[in-house]
């Protein structure tokens, strides 16, 4: 694995990871995001609509959570997670939670993590972890890690402290075991900042865990209210600067597309892609723009367009708490409203994938009122291409020096 | 201008069946029925897309797996979203985006389905909307006018339904009064030209009544027809019975479309005794329930049993989810919230249906279509002699024997 960095920019790294895969001749654009996937599965989608969607990232994020579960069966067969799951080309990071769906609190002891699963909980030692990996081989894993320290309302120094020491010690435990293991070797472990909201800790972490021999980072524990994410935004900087250049740093449970962009600001290069999936399970489609050299014309109608939707959610958002326990922002519209019920324009004009050329808006509304199963496959193939398309926009942005006039375009659209 | 059935005139309603072939000993015909929007083979299963979605698949998705004809219903898209919309949307194809054939039912079948909340007489069928309780009457006028906003190719009369568990009076009344309401649809079809209207043979299990029906029927103009009442709670010997009584008095020229059947042995011994064109919700349903179709019955994909099972649905099947997954996946995927795995499933199953149709027509073209029915027995119960005895009744009645 290599990573090169094109030009970094404020902060920004743009580059390649080349060389990945278990051939070694995949690459990953940085920055970037990974695929969401629910129980190896992208949401909603077969291998079929999958591949209508243009753009999909080349690395996958599988979750332990919804996995470990499975490992006898995954043992049993061998051949490893991306053949039994159907996706035996793409490149597959395993992170420790699901993003969307935070565990219970206060399980993590010094020997073990818990995830959970359908079935309930899933208790693993470093030994166990590790054994899950080997039925899995996944090319990127996240280190089995304490990610509490951020949890409670008021982060101790003391449990801080603690979430440190542990995932360092759950890490060197774990190299030792992968070198133990031949199945393994083709994978890379990333290793997982933490240290809650203590600055000294926080730095520790960084320096000790980047001594190691890991594949890349994970900085965990910056995610939360968006609020929560802007007082740790320095944190986040500070982190960063004490990381090799070479080796990416990934960030879990950030994915809206203000956040994603403060966070490349901050030297991270790949994003969970999980914001796309909650807007579908709230019956949204994601129309934000991410054209910052549209025609002139155009940037009127959109400014009008937009200003309209932003008027009408501020005045709705308070009721608009879902299932996620996350509310509809700003960046999407809600389809079951009534006035998409005779509005036969695409979700998006001018956008290329599947649902925006074959259908409506109208036609989007009805599958939402009437409950079809429809609603969340379409929904889900535009919004992922829309995000993904996001992420492009950010990377010619970056090429071409125009960061700041995207930035300003997805910060007039945050609310 | 709406044509007025005149009971002689039986030669000017539009022939769109074409015969291909026809088995030497039994009734089945393989054949092309020409629809405004593509031919389409028959024998036929048509899967059913309530409400202008084939639950979650993508019309793309259906037309790779073959499909060339699917359902829509009036009742539900009567009222939602309700036909002026979908008028303005360019009918249902152009609404759901659907390039080839729709057929729509009447909403009849929802009057024995949803009795609770609706009343028949002679005007039509007045029903209480589930949605906003508000009352509408669904008469045959009115079902023609949806369905000509619908704008699919075949539409169905209204009909006066009687569950086939009914017996006395009822029966009798609502075979009459179906004869009046298929006039009444006849009258009210404003486009005879695009789309084409089918009568529905009533009579319930009463073989003087459905004769009758048959008879009275057969006089009227239309390009098709329906055998309705059935596939509801009656025996299996009454069903068979009832379908080949109402085939042999059909006209061979016209389509037959047996209503709300679907599993693979009704199929099969129907196409046997001559019809052309099935629907039925249990393919599609059953899959989301987590049973896949295969040539030996069903697989109950949750069960432990598949766990670690790791070869496909069907090693024989030529679908997306066969070429791709492993029943132990889909078993693991069953299991979660993601809806994946109930699509996988939908996919299997309609490609399990089309492909059953698709080989049932090619031993009738091929003239063996009695050898076909006795390997598939064969496959599905371990030998054609096990099959149920219904089965091997209706078959023998039309010179195929089993054993």
């Amino acid at each position: 694995m290599k990573l090169s960095l094109t030009k970094v920019v404020n902060g920004c790294r743009l580059g390649k990871i080349k060389n990945l895969g278990k051939t070694g001749d995949c690459t990953m654009d940085i920055p970037g995001c990974l695929l969401y996937t629910k129980t190896g599965s992208a949401p909603h989608l077969t291998h079929h609509t999958l591949h209508k969607i243009h753009g999909v990232p080349a690395m996958a994020q599988l979750t332990l959570s919804s996995l470990a579960e499975h490992h006898e069966v995954l043992a049993e067969y061998k051949e490893g997670v991306g053949k039994f799951i159907g996706m035996p080309e793409s490149l597959l990071y395993c992170s420790l939670h699901d993003p969307v769906s935070p565990c219970p609190a206060g399980y993590v002891t010094n020997k073990s993590v818990s995830v959970w699963g359908v079935g309930g909980r899933v208790e693993m030692t470093a030994s166990k972890f590790m054994a899950i990996q080997q039925a899995l081989q996944p090319d990127w894993f996240q280190c089995l890690s304490d990610g509490e320290a951020t949890c409670d309302e008021a982060t101790s120094i003391k449990r801080a402290r603690k979430s440190v020491d542990r995932s360092l010690l759950f890490l060197d435990n774990c190299l030792k075991l992968q070198e133990e293991s031949e199945v393994l070797q083709k994978s890379m472990i990333i290793g997982v900042i933490e240290g809650g909201d203590v600055m000294e800790e926080r730095l520790r972490s960084a320096r000790e865990t980047a001594k190691r021999p890991v594949g890349g980072f994970l900085l965990d524990g910056f995610q939360g209210t968006p609020t929560t994410l802007e007082t740790r935004l320095h944190l986040l900087s500070s982190v960063t600067a004490e990381l090799p250049e070479h080796k990416p740093r990934l960030i879990c449970g950030v994915s809206q597309p203000d956040e994603v962009l403060e966070c490349i600001e901050r030297g991270v290069d790949l994003f969970e892609s999980f914001f796309p999936y909650q807007a579908t399970e709230r019956g949204c489609a994601l129309t934000f723009s991410f054209d910052y050299q549209p025609i002139p014309e155009e940037t009127l109608l959109q400014q009008n367009g937009t200003q309209e939707e932003v008027n009408y959610v501020d005045q709705t958002k308070k009721s608009k708490t879902t299932s996620c326990n996350q509310e509809m922002t700003s960046f999407e519209i809600n389809l079951k409203e009534k006035k998409y019920q005779e509005d036969f324009d695409p979700l998006v004009r001018g956008c290329r994938c599947y649902c925006c050329k074959n259908h409506t808006r109208a036609y989007l509304h009805h599958l939402l009122v009437t409950n079809e199963l429809l609603a969340g496959v379409l929904l889900m193939m535009h919004n992922f291409e829309h995000y993904f398309g996001f992420f492009q926009a950010i990377r010619e942005a970056l090429k071409s020096d125009r960061l700041a006039q995207l930035k300003e375009l997805i910060h007039r659209q945050a609310s | 201008m709406a044509v007025v059935a005149s009971p002689t005139s039986l030669e000017s309603a539009p022939r769109i069946m074409k015969l291909v072939a026809e088995c030497s000993r039994s009734r089945a015909r393989a054949g092309e029925l020409r629809l405004p929007h593509g031919p389409v083979a028959t024998p036929v299963f048509m899967p059913v897309g309530t409400q202008a979605t084939m639950k979650g698949i993508t019309a793309e998705q259906l037309d790779a797996l073959g499909c060339r004809i699917c359902l829509g219903n009036t009742y539900h898209l009567g009222l939602r979203p309700g036909p002026e919309l979908i008028q303005k949307a360019r009918g249902l194809h152009g609404f759901m985006n659907w390039p080839h054939n729709l057929l729509t039912d009447s909403g009849g079948f929802q009057m024995v389905s949803l009795v609770s909340l609706s009343e028949v007489t002679e005007e039509g069928v007045r029903f209480r909307s589930p949605y906003d309780g508000d009352e509408t009457l669904l008469s045959p006028e009115r079902s023609v006018e949806i369905q000509n906003a619908l704008g699919s190719d075949i539409i169905m009369q209204l009909d006066d339904v009687v569950s086939s568990t009914v017996t006395g009076p009822r029966v009798e009344e609502a075979m009459y009064r179906s004869i009046r309401w298929l006039d009444r649809c006849i009258a009210a079809h404003q486009r005879p030209d695009k789309q084409n209207l089918f009568a529905i043979i009533q009579g319930g299990l009463d073989a003087d009544l459905r004769a009758t029906c048959l008879e009275e029927m057969t006089k009227r103009d239309v390009p098709g027809f329906a055998i309705g009442g059935l596939s509801g709670g009656e025996s299996k010997g009454q069903f068979w019975r009832m379908v080949a009584l109402s085939t042999s008095r059909l006209p061979k020229d016209k389509p037959r479309y047996l209503m709300g059947v679907g599993y693979a042995t009704d199929l099969v011994v129907c196409v046997a005794l001559g019809c052309d064109m099935f629907d039925c919700v249990f393919p599609t349903r059953t899959a989301r329930f987590g049973s896949a179709l295969v040539p030996t019955g069903n697989l109950q994909l949750k069960k432990k049993q598949y766990e670690k099972d790791f070869r496909p649905i069907d090693p024989e099947c030529a679908c997306p989810t066969c070429q791709k997954h492993s029943r132990a996946f889909l078993h693991t995927l069953l299991h979660s919230d993601n809806t994946a795995a109930l699509h996988h499933l939908t996919v299997h199953n309609i490609a399990y249906q089309l492909r059953l149709m698709s080989a049932v027509r090619a031993s009738i073209v091929e003239k063996r279509f009695p050898d076909f029915v006795r390997d598939f027995m064969g496959t599905m119960y371990g030998d054609p002699t096990l099959c149920p005895s219904w089965a091997t009744e209706a078959l023998a009645s039309v010179g195929i024997t089993l054993g």
